[in-house]
């Protein structure tokens, strides 16, 4: 039997299983290079924003502002790189420590001013997306030689799909933080958080330093999810990436994380997007459905995962009622 | 005998000179220690004393200042006089890590590790075992199983923490603390949630630890416990040390006696005159009244015009039967009767309607209300048996609000000021006052006389007097014997969650109080720890 730690993922892991598999017996032509190449390129930006969506998560907290950082990134990159004339790595670098920096302040003010993370990213997510007004309320274009190179990139899979460089880097990110979650002090650290603070902190956990490092890697992500997004739409814009935090959490949660924090997977918030995804292009082969179905379905799959948690939660208390009275 | 006076430090020094030093040099040596909250004096001058291979039982009823020491030692609270000497150095712990490096390692009452992780992980956090700048869990899962090894502990490492017992995690705890720290290990009330198997296997694993040359301070109230494992013991009262004595050749009754702060042989004058029960009315009755893990089965019949004195140490029952009379909780087993019919008490409403009074102990909990004025927190149980929807006119409340702060000579400068500036006897009065307004029949005082100073003492003691001259039926719990006796027109002892013996009107003194108490303590511990009182709750659970 599985443990009741891995159930979640586990879980997630069928649903994606049978979805596909459902998507495959309406149209065969879903099990293809092209059509998996598509859905990591179309999802990269997010599944790598939802990645350090799931440190925070996994903390306890949450973070709103990672949509505007996001838009912001873009903005920043298309008017330094095009009106401003700077090189572009160095843009890049720039525009990732400005966002790692900002999240850092985030996770300080989270932390010191002992204040929720809902309200302090609320805040983050206005100044973010005030911010990416501020340098320019239009779409500007990314003409830039860098850019045309890191589109052209990319691996072709037998069947002939393209795994594209924004799809790679997603990957790339969601195995650095496989290993950070797993294989890391910090990641312990921000289970132990997660789990009970109080504890964490009485059994020796930095909580101040993890805090603000969980919010500046969850900027950082959103930094680096704002660069795949600019490549993917050669473009930066200040109205883009509204709402993406939620899709991110939505995500996430589908992934088999608990929403209260202390238990999850980085691996399962990859699951969590490639369902996403898959509803998507699943509504764009059958060509009828309205795009709202995506939401719809992806709303229905969250109040079940609830309930699922709920249940998980609700057993193990059981569970723990009936060993502590030995019958 | 009570802490406003100050006749403790001098009685304490008389016992110092009987300790018995373990040897000349001690592993942990706390000298003077003093700390005060807020001007309230919660340690005074404290000495504290530990030897390596002892275990050091702290003993105390509650607010005595077990957890403020401890804490103390443990860093989590700064002293404000007084030195600790660890293996020969001054130490100054600043916080828990800091006391932990040093070597003081200590677990809590509610074990403080994250079940949400596996138990290897608990067991090295923030201490995790490094390859390559990676944590290497093959090697942090071998130590574990290496570590808990030695506790006798063969379990999946691998597996989270919230799988496995509250003794499991007790042990992985312990282990944890003992690995990190080595020498001086703190356990606070280790053995609340053990049965009794977990309990002795915990014994087992302390004298283990013992051999291995850790020093162990115990905290506990059960006494049998302290009988079974502890070397020596040291009892606080009120705040200050009482005295530090070897366990052998400790006699239980000296024991009690020097938890509840009297000497054998003084004889009290039994102030409340006999009362002859069977004429007057039975106001209510509990037959078989019980609850799984809090209380066994108990009768009490309530009578007009009589005061139950209700004794026994801490941890004996004594609030849970109050709680089960007001249906804070709901017995498991039993029957309550008012005026010989039969009722449930879904709530403490239903108990108020039927003309229940309750004064719990802690008032800052759960008495008064804090920011409302006393005319507000005099008129609150009235008004909440009335029901919201028909208020007392303002002009009710301000008569019953100065009947009352006459009556009760409650001092304040006027009847709108928020409570929570009167002194702590003046709020006691105010709470009583509050009942006394909703005119109950049956009146249930737990603790009533605790943290006020003496006139306001002596004054509550003369008004359950009058109260149960005026025929109301009164319940009082109290930790001082002197007082019980003062009021009390017959006493029931508990001892262990039970109700194990009633002293009738003629036979009330603080002596004969003290050795119901002290032999009912003995009766139900027979038979070493393993049949101690988690045994005992258990078979009440079973039965």
């Amino acid at each position: 039997m599985i443990g009741s730690r891995l159930f979640p993922l586990a879980t997630t892991f069928v649903i994606f299983i049978l979805a596909y598999a459902l998507c495959y017996a309406q149209f065969p032509n879903m099990l293809s290079t092209r059509v998996i190449g598509n859905l990591l390129t179309d999802n990269a930006f997010l599944g790598i924003a939802a990645v350090g969506m799931t440190f925070v998560i996994l903390s306890g907290g949450i973070d709103l502002s990672i949509g505007s950082v996001i838009a912001f990134t873009g903005v920043f990159l298309a008017v330094t790189m095009g009106e401003g004339g700077v090189p572009p790595l160095f843009a890049i670098l720039l525009v990732l420590a400005i966002t790692t920096a900002f999240g850092a302040l985030m996770g300080a003010m989270i932390h010191y001013l002992a204040m929720p993370p809902f309200i302090v990213t609320l805040a983050g997510m206005f100044f973010a997306r005030g911010m990416a007004f501020l340098i320019s309320t239009d779409s500007v274009p990314i003409r830039v030689e860098l850019y045309d190179t890191l589109q052209d990139l990319y691996f072709r899979m037998p069947g002939g799909g393209r795994l594209s460089f924004v799809g790679m880097a997603m990957l790339a990110v969601v195995v650095a933080g496989i290993v950070i979650a797993h294989f890391t002090s910090f990641g312990r650290n921000v289970y132990a958080i997660g789990g009970n603070r109080q504890s964490a902190e009485l059994m020796g956990v930095p909580i101040a330093r993890t805090t603000i490092l969980i919010y500046a890697l969850s900027s950082f992500l959103a930094g680096l999810a704002g660069i795949a997004f600019s490549l993917y739409t050669s473009a930066g814009y200040s109205l883009a990436a509204v709402g993406v935090e939620l899709d991110a959490i939505a995500a996430v949660v589908i992934g088999g994380t608990l929403l209260t924090g202390g238990s999850g997977y980085v691996a399962g918030t990859l699951l969590g997007i490639l369902i996403m995804g898959l509803i998507q292009t699943y509504i764009v082969f059958d060509g009828t459905l309205s795009s709202w179905w995506t939401k719809i379905v992806i709303g229905l799959l969250l109040f079940s995962f609830i309930a699922l948690q709920r249940g998980l939660v609700w057993l193990s208390a059981r569970r723990r009622g009936a060993a502590a009275i030995p019958a | 005998m009570r802490a406003e006076d100050g006749s403790l430090a001098p009685a304490a020094g008389r016992f110092v000179s009987g300790r018995v030093m373990i040897g000349s040099e001690m592993l942990l040596r706390a000298e003077g220690i003093s700390k005060q909250f807020l001007g309230v004096t919660a340690l005074s001058n404290v000495d504290f004393d530990l030897a390596a291979g002892e275990v050091h039982a702290l003993v105390g009823e509650n607010g005595a200042g077990k957890s403020t020491l401890i804490k103390i030692l443990t860093g989590a609270y700064r002293r404000d006089g007084g030195r600790i000497v660890l293996a020969g150095k001054p130490i100054d712990p600043s916080d828990v890590m800091d006391a932990q490096e040093l070597g003081i390692g200590t677990v809590y009452q509610e074990v403080n590790l994250l079940p949400n992780l596996t138990v290897a992980e608990n067991l090295f956090l923030g201490r995790e075992p490094k390859r390559f700048g990676l944590t290497n869990r093959s090697e942090a899962n071998r130590r574990s199983r290496e570590i808990l090894g030695q506790y006798g502990l063969d379990i999946d490492v691998t597996s989270l923490l919230a799988t496995y017992s509250v003794a499991v995690r007790q042990i992985v705890a312990i282990a944890r603390a003992v690995d990190l720290s080595g020498k001086v290990l703190i356990l606070d009330e280790p053995t609340a949630s053990l049965d009794a198997a977990e309990v002795s296997r915990l014994f087992s694993i302390l004298d283990g630890l013992k051999q291995r040359g850790l020093g162990i301070v115990f905290i506990t109230h059960f006494f049998d416990q302290v009988y079974r494992i502890a070397d020596r013991v040291t009892i606080l009262r009120n705040g200050h040390k009482v005295a530090t004595r070897p366990i052998e050749g400790l006699k239980r009754i000296e024991l009690v006696s020097l938890m509840l702060g009297r000497e054998l042989q003084e004889q009290e004058a039994h102030v409340a005159e006999p009362v002859d029960r069977s004429q007057k009315p039975v106001v209510a009755s509990f037959k078989a009244l019980s609850k799984n893990g809090q209380i066994a089965p108990f009768d009490l019949e309530m009578r007009a015009g009589e005061v139950v004195g209700v004794a026994g140490l801490l941890g004996s029952g004594r609030t849970e039967t109050a709680e089960l009379m007001f249906g804070i909780h709901q017995p498991d087993h039993g029957t309550i009767e008012v005026d010989g019919k039969p009722v449930t008490f879904a709530s403490p409403r239903d108990a108020i309607a039927h003309g229940f009074g309750f004064c719990p102990e802690d008032r800052k909990l759960d008495g008064i209300v804090e920011d409302l004025s006393v005319r507000e927190n005099i008129v609150l149980a009235l008004q909440a048996r009335r029901g919201w929807a028909k208020p007392l006119p303002r002009k009710e409340q301000e008569a019953i609000a100065d009947r009352y702060i006459e009556a009760l000579d409650i001092r304040t400068s006027d009847r709108e000021k928020p409570i929570k500036f009167l002194s702590g006897g003046n709020q006691q009065k105010v709470i009583l006052a509050r009942w006394l307004a909703t005119d109950p029949r049956l009146l249930i005082l737990d603790e009533p006389t605790r943290g006020i100073d003496v006139g306001a003492h002596a004054e509550i003691i003369r008004l359950i007097g009058e109260l149960r001259q005026r025929g109301m039926s009164l319940l009082v719990i109290s930790s001082e014997l002197e007082e019980i006796v003062a009021y009390a027109t017959r006493v029931r002892v508990l001892a262990d969650r039970r109700h194990t013996g009633e002293l009738p009107a003629g036979e009330i003194s603080a002596d004969a109080i003290m050795r119901a108490i002290a032999s009912a303590e003995d009766e139900t511990s027979g038979g070493g720890a393993g049949e101690g009182r988690a045994a005992e709750i258990l078979r009440e659970g079973t039965a």
